[in-house]
């Protein structure tokens, strides 16, 4: 066996593992505000050079809806705090942007662009991130192989702008999520039951926020309220009766 | 044709106006002719069957006839006549505004095409005519005899009608050109007082104030000017009269300023061998790019479109061309935006000429960096980004969403230019998915006239309602259709029990039937 011609620059070796090892407190994080989230996310927030997927937990609209929302809201406090445009891919069209507004993010802070495909999405984001002029990219994508979303995170890390992709059901009982992915953070969104006013009104939006997977990290799961004019979401006051904690997960356990 | 109209119903047959029996008085037989009568007769035959047209104009603070075709001049329409007049007299002559800033581009754009075809130095002389120095170029052409009719007759095939004057000046062939009694008028050398003698006073330029004093004092023609002293002349019709009267005569000079033909910047390289991976393209750009950046920062400008052109060594042409949403002359992001370009060229056997052209500039300036130089602001432009994906996917892919002042909520949604930041919508609740169409609900149970529903079916699926916001009433927008005039929707944010947040409307006010038939859509989700 030769000897060990490594030992003396061992030291160096171990920093230079460090350094590979990006330690979490040298990375830009996007804290969400709400203390269940950021705990639970490895670095206080959601990593800044990254790409992060979610997708709605079924292939109902209203669960649709509220992970684009999720997504918007991101994006919208990252809008807010850089004063950069957010570009926002996606080759449909029903995408309502007063709505969107009230999310926090303004029409004046979007860039919409309408690819043909989703190749040619996917070409329009990493041209985004390239360039290094936005703040955010959102996509909206059914169907991204494992190739495609190693390119997206790496070149996301490189441009340190975060990538956010929202997966689409392809089939009814299709998990979007099942697929593999280089993603940092898997979300799976579904809308909640708001708080029961006394007047039967409609409260504020509540969401099952799952995080199913992360890198170095446990997933969770838990009930959130929607985004305000600013993007921030806020966890719902300790509810009276607790039906209305556990009727939306029970609506998926049964789905 | 009496017989025919007579077997008709009486409520069918055509008046007496249609029948061309009108009562108008008859035009005053000493009335004076106006002075492009003269050239009428000419024309007359060759429109004799097009359709009367006629433009009409404001003058001052009256409608009047502007101009008026050989045609519509045969029935009586005068250039100067009050609009009203002439509709009255033909009911069914074309009627068009002028438009005299559109003829004025077209008299541009047919001095350009004199500068590039005709002779280097062409001049507009507005409203209707152009002047050509054709010193030096008339053996080019075959002679001046012969370039008249060449002329004439490209002029014919344009579709326009024309008069041609040589003289040797500028104010004699003006003069003749107008006032002249043939379509093409050639003036021998030196025969200028001559040709233009017995021409009215009015062929001189002359303004209003001038040519009304001439009339005053009897001169009719430009030989009744002749004889008389100049100082006494230039005391009752002004110098400006002497002027034009020398000016045409030869006596001084008035050189023709003529416009511009503005080549666009435009830069070249031959190669020595035959190129064609894509790599050696991408240098050759980057080469001409470099080129081109220089001629335009000479210039001041900044290019908005660019085109390359490559010869291959068939004789084919190879063409790419980029646009830009800003002008910008950086090479580096034109590069970027034309090696996007470069797997569209097929270089054959090989390219060995390239050219590159600026056809659409615009002025750029240099920029203050003050704040960006003080750090306070870290404004970044989102042009470039825009030209990038826009290079990818086209232009209109790309865009903003800008508000449109209109309630309906389809309506209020707009596609704007990526580079100009739109405007707020207000602040009603809005969902974040919107359908193109309001797909229908069915079995809806709702207290009329302003309860959300309780239940309803969509997409084959129950939903029991357990919470609404609304009505919010949105009234059809009756200044578009017909169908809008009584329209309402009445618009409810509804939760059903399992969290599912929709918007829901109903056609009609549950009251007046006129405003819709009470049937239940889903226009959007909410998150």
């Amino acid at each position: 066996m030769p000897p060990v011609p490594s030992l003396p620059s061992q030291p160096q070796s171990f920093d230079h593992l460090r350094t590979l090892a990006t330690s979490v407190a040298d990375v830009r994080s996007i804290p969400f505000g709400v203390t269940g989230i950021d705990a639970g996310l490895g670095g206080g927030g959601l990593r800044a050079g990254a790409l992060h997927e979610a997708a709605a937990l079924t292939c109902s609209l209203v669960d649709d809806a509220a992970a684009t929302l999720f997504l918007a809201g991101i994006a919208a406090r990252e809008a807010l705090s850089s004063g950069r445009p957010v570009v926002w891919a996606s080759c449909r069209n029903d995408l309502y942007a007063p709505g969107v507004e009230q999310a926090g993010l303004a029409s004046a802070d979007v860039i919409y662009a309408q690819p043909r495909d989703d190749a040619a999405l996917l070409a329009v984001v990493e041209d985004a991130l390239r360039d290094g002029t936005p703040c955010a990219v959102v996509a909206e994508a059914s169907k991204v192989s494992m190739v495609a979303t190693r390119r997206l995170q790496l070149a996301a890390a490189d441009a340190d702008i975060p990538v956010l992709l929202l997966r689409r059901h392809r089939g009814r009982d299709r998990d979007p999520l099942s697929d593999p992915s280089a993603a940092w953070t898997r979300w799976r969104i579904a809308s909640a039951p708001s708080e029961r006013l006394d007047p039967a009104r409609v409260g504020r939006a509540r969401w099952l926020v799952e995080l199913a997977r992360q890198r170095g990290g446990e997933g969770f799961s838990l009930i959130v309220e929607g985004c305000d004019e600013t993007g921030r979401l806020a966890v719902p006051a300790v509810s009276a009766h607790r039906a209305v904690e556990t009727a939306g997960t029970v609506r998926h356990a049964a789905a | 044709m009496e017989e025919q109209i007579a077997s008709l119903p009486l409520h069918a047959q055509p008046p007496i106006r249609e029948l061309g029996r009108r009562s108008e008085a008859a035009e005053h037989p000493f009335k004076r002719q106006a002075a492009q009568a003269a050239g009428g007769a000419i024309h007359a035959a060759q429109t004799a069957g097009a359709v009367p047209l006629a433009l009409v104009g404001k003058v001052g603070r009256r409608e009047e006839i502007v101009a008026a075709c050989p045609a519509a001049r045969a029935l009586g329409i005068t250039v100067g006549m009050a609009a009203t007049h002439a509709r009255a007299l033909v009911s069914d002559l074309d009627f068009r505004p002028a438009e005299p800033e559109g003829d004025a581009a077209l008299l541009d754009r047919l001095a350009l095409f004199g500068v590039r075809h005709w002779s280097p130095v062409v001049a507009v002389s507005p409203p209707d005519g152009l002047w050509l120095d054709l010193t030096g170029c008339d053996h080019l052409h075959g002679g001046e005899a012969r370039f008249c009719h060449r002329l004439l007759a490209f002029c014919r095939r344009a579709g326009f009608t024309a008069r041609v004057a040589i003289a040797d000046t500028p104010g004699a062939a003006h003069a003749l050109a107008r006032f002249g009694r043939e379509d093409i008028a050639v003036v021998p050398a030196g025969g200028t007082l001559e040709a233009v003698a017995p021409l009215p006073v009015a062929a001189l330029r002359l303004a209003g104030g001038a040519l009304a004093a001439a009339r005053k004092f009897g001169f009719e023609t430009i030989a009744d000017l002749l004889p008389v002293a100049r100082g006494p002349l230039a005391r009752r019709l002004g110098l400006a009269t002497i002027n034009r009267l020398d000016q045409a005569l030869g006596a001084t000079a008035e050189p023709i300023a003529g416009c511009e033909d503005i080549a666009p910047p435009s830069v070249e390289r031959r190669l020595l061998e035959p190129i064609g991976t894509a790599e050696a393209i991408g240098q050759v750009m980057e080469d001409l790019l470099r080129d081109l950046a220089e001629v335009l920062q000479t210039r001041g400008l900044g290019a908005r479109s660019l085109r390359l052109i490559a010869l291959r060594i068939d004789g084919g042409e190879q063409m790419v061309a980029i646009g830009t949403s800003r002008p910008t002359r950086d090479a580096q992001h034109l590069l970027r935006l034309l090696k996007l370009r470069i797997e569209r060229i097929d270089p054959g056997m090989g390219l060995e000429q390239f050219r590159l052209i600026a056809p659409h500039t615009e002025p750029l300036a240099a920029e203050a960096l003050r704040a960006v130089l003080a750090g306070d602001t870290q404004v970044s432009d989102p042009a470039r980004l825009v030209d990038v994906v826009a290079g990818r996917i086209g232009p209109q892919a790309v865009f903003r969403l800008a508000p449109v002042e209109s309630h309906v909520p389809e309506r209020a949604v707009t596609r704007a230019s990526p580079v100009e930041k739109p405007g707020t919508w207000p602040s009603w609740r809005r969902p974040v998915r919107l359908f193109a169409r309001p797909e229908p609900l069915s079995r809806v149970i709702a207290l009329l006239p302003d309860q959300p529903p309780r239940r309803f079916e969509w997409r084959g699926q129950a939903h029991h309602v357990v919470a609404g916001d609304g009505p919010e009433r949105i009234h059809g927008e009756w200044w578009r259709r017909n169908a809008e005039v009584w329209a309402v929707r009445d618009y409810f944010r509804v939760e059903d029990d399992q969290g599912g947040r929709y918007w829901v409307f109903r056609r009609g006010d549950g009251i007046q039937s006129e405003t819709g038939d009470l049937s239940w859509w889903m226009h959007g989700v909410f998150a």
